[in-house]
């Protein structure tokens, strides 16, 4: 495990660099055959009109691995998360146009733990919307 | 209805393994868009002291989630997945999913609640490599919406 940050580097309140993700109905259809999970709601308005959502939203999965880049792309490093949970409140919806949706996420270290971990708290948005809830991340530093 | 309290604590047997591909890996980080170079070029994730390239995340959630519909699909259970959505998902690693591993799961119901007319699932999926030693664990929280009318 490498690690570019360091533990001793880092402070309550350490802003992660902030970064959004865009997301269309391609980028759906493609996580959907990389992830095996190929429920409608995610690539068929019809289908999710008539379950009562507003529109296609992405898959939760999706986001929640969006959100994680921020931690990864801070560390360099991915084996670094020993640990990541996150809270599904809102879809993300997509609407079926060239533009799609944008998934914002922001993070900030939260807490200074033992053996050189911290716990890094995200926290995602799209269209003002906060999409995930209690999300965590506890990550090895160098 | 309520589901079934008895069902609390009941694991299911390991599933047949699943073996990490590299090309697997690479066409998930595609997916996600993440260009880490750990999780396509073996010679980087060699740099950061892995044997090969490493999986991002929430990769092994493919995994543990097929493995979870043994749960989900139990007809004893009676779960009516046609309401499911997912409501909170945890991962906890020991090390990273990598290429070349072969991953089983074992999946455990470790709560079941009934809240406002909702039922509310929670699957542990342990998963272990070819040498028995542990991975990750994911924790899955299934919300069943109550029926209109129920």
């Amino acid at each position: 495990m490498t690690t570019t940050i360091q533990y001793a580097d880092v402070e309550i309140g350490t802003e992660l660099p902030a970064q959004e993700f865009p997301v269309t109905r391609a980028t759906l259809v493609q996580y959907a055959g990389a992830s095996g999970d190929f429920n409608p709601i995610h690539w068929n308005e019809k289908f999710a009109v008539e379950v009562g959502l507003p529109d296609v939203i992405a898959h939760g999965m999706f986001t929640m691995a969006e959100a994680i880049r921020v931690v990864t792309d801070w560390v360099g490093d991915p084996a670094a998360v020993v640990e990541y949970g996150v809270r599904f409140t809102k879809p993300v919806i997509v609407p079926n146009d060239d533009k799609g949706a944008t998934i914002e996420v922001s993070g900030k270290v939260a807490a200074k733990l033992d053996d050189g971990r911290v716990r890094v708290d995200l926290v995602a948005t799209s269209a003002g919307q906060k999409v995930l809830g209690m999300s965590r991340a506890v990550v090895q530093l160098a | 209805m309520a589901l079934d309290q008895s069902f609390v604590g009941r694991s299911y047997p390991p599933t047949d393994p699943y073996e990490v591909g590299r090309e697997k890996i690479r066409e998930f980080a595609e997916a996600v868009r993440d260009t880490n170079p750990a999780y396509v070029d073996p010679e980087a994730a060699k740099a950061l002291g892995h044997s090969d390239v490493i999986a991002p995340p929430t990769f092994v959630f493919a995994i543990t989630f097929k493995a979870a519909g043994q749960v989900i699909e139990d007809p004893q259970l009676g779960l009516d997945y046609s309401r499911v959505v997912h409501g909170d998902q945890k991962f906890a690693y020991s090390r990273p999913v990598r290429a070349g591993d072969r991953l089983t799961v074992t999946s455990t119901i470790e709560a079941i609640k009934s809240l406002a007319g909702n039922d509310i699932l929670d699957i542990r999926g342990e998963v272990h490599d070819e040498a028995g030693e542990h991975v990750v664990t994911a924790y899955t929280k299934l919300v069943s919406r109550a029926a209109e009318g129920a």
